[in-house]
């Protein structure tokens, strides 16, 4: 695979390496010359001296060749123009841009940019997951694909405690892929039993998530 | 009309004030507060005395925007001085915010000649004042 990286930071350039190590073939686009010439000795001929955003730069790297472009600078709007431009402009399909800041999030969304990963955003998903404050924990979005693993916790006096995965009345579109219980992660069979306390993860199409609460997290009246 | 500048630099600036000049309500949004400076220069009056508005904030913020009132703006001027946050900017105010009439500021730098450096023209149309 050709891939194009643009950005030489360190997420750039691991990336890159990664990349080469797995035998593709790579072009790290890079804009500033000191960072450049810190890469260059390392890189040689697979890191260029350019700005990411603009045609010219992409064209000499081959961005008509490329079969993916990875924006990840340090700067939103410049990964956004970046995926803009090879999308639009390069016919490229698939692109992956990073988003530093959550707040622009929802640019990259306006624009119809996906997959967008921001560290931010998986950090904090994580954090939730360890300390889950009530409900649902959205632990992965694969937004192309709009599917998401999600985790809830099972309380006391729900309509899914202590029955068996089997038993469950999922809606469409929702599966059990696995039960986290003292610290072990469980892989369940149909017969299985759903114990109170257990985090239950799920696989889920978009906008079911509130079918999923009332199946394992006990209604507001119980807790009179 | 109601104009919402982003950028109150030199050219932001001098729009602005031309434009209040010519009887529009003008808002302008910069990061630094400094740069308000630049809109009391030449004036006979200070710039809110005139009747402009100034708001200090992040261009790619939606609350900045909003709060120098981009949700009643007919016409957008991004011009800061990266041409790649004007570019999204723009397309934000269009496609977001709806305004009417929305452009962007591409001053580029020296570029081989006859290369239109930045595909300004694509993403925000209908129009575009750059010096591509």
């Amino acid at each position: 695979m050709y891939v194009i990286v643009v950005g030489g930071g360190k997420i750039g350039i691991n990336l890159a390496r990664e990349l080469m190590q797995k035998g593709h073939e790579v072009t790290l686009v890079e804009q500033n010359r000191r960072r450049y010439s810190v890469l260059e000795p390392q890189l040689e001929h697979v890191v260029h001296l350019g700005d990411g955003t603009e045609l010219w730069v992409l064209e000499r790297a081959g961005i008509e060749r490329a079969d993916m472009v990875i924006a990840v600078t340090g700067d939103d709007e410049d990964n956004i123009i970046i995926s803009q431009v090879a999308r639009e402009k390069y016919g490229r399909e698939k692109i992956i841009a990073r988003c530093n800041n959550i707040r622009n999030m929802e640019h990259f969304d306006l624009l119809n940019i996906k997959p967008v990963i921001s560290s931010t955003d998986l950090i904090l998903r994580l954090i939730e997951h360890e300390v889950p404050q009530h409900g649902l924990v959205h632990l992965l979005k694969l937004q192309a694909e709009d599917i998401e693993i999600i985790e809830v916790e099972v309380s006391a006096g729900s309509r899914a405690a202590n029955k068996r995965v089997e038993e469950i009345d999922l809606p469409e579109g929702g599966l059990i892929i696995a039960l986290l219980r003292d610290r072990a992660g469980i892989v369940p069979r149909g017969d299985t039993v759903i114990e109170v306390g257990d985090e239950v993860l799920l696989v889920l199409n978009p906008g079911l998530e509130e079918g999923i609460t009332a199946l394992f997290a006990a209604p507001e009246e119980s807790f009179a | 009309m109601f104009v919402l500048i982003v950028g109150c630099g030199r050219a932001g600036s001098a729009l602005a004030k031309n434009l209040l000049g010519d009887g529009n309500t003008v808002s302008v949004l910069d990061e630094s507060a400094e740069s308000h400076r630049l809109l009391d220069v030449d004036m006979e009056t200070n710039w809110e005395d005139a009747g402009g508005m100034f708001t200090v904030g992040t261009a790619l913020e939606i609350d900045a925007l909003v709060e120098a009132g981009i949700e009643n703006a007919d016409a957008f001027v991004a011009g800061t001085n990266g041409d790649n946050t004007n570019l999204v900017i723009a397309q934000i105010a269009q496609r977001r915010f709806n305004v009417p009439r929305s452009s962007s500021a591409c001053l580029t730098r020296a570029v081989p000649p006859g290369t239109p450096s930045k595909a300004c023209t694509r993403f925000v149309r209908p129009r575009r004042a750059s010096t591509c």
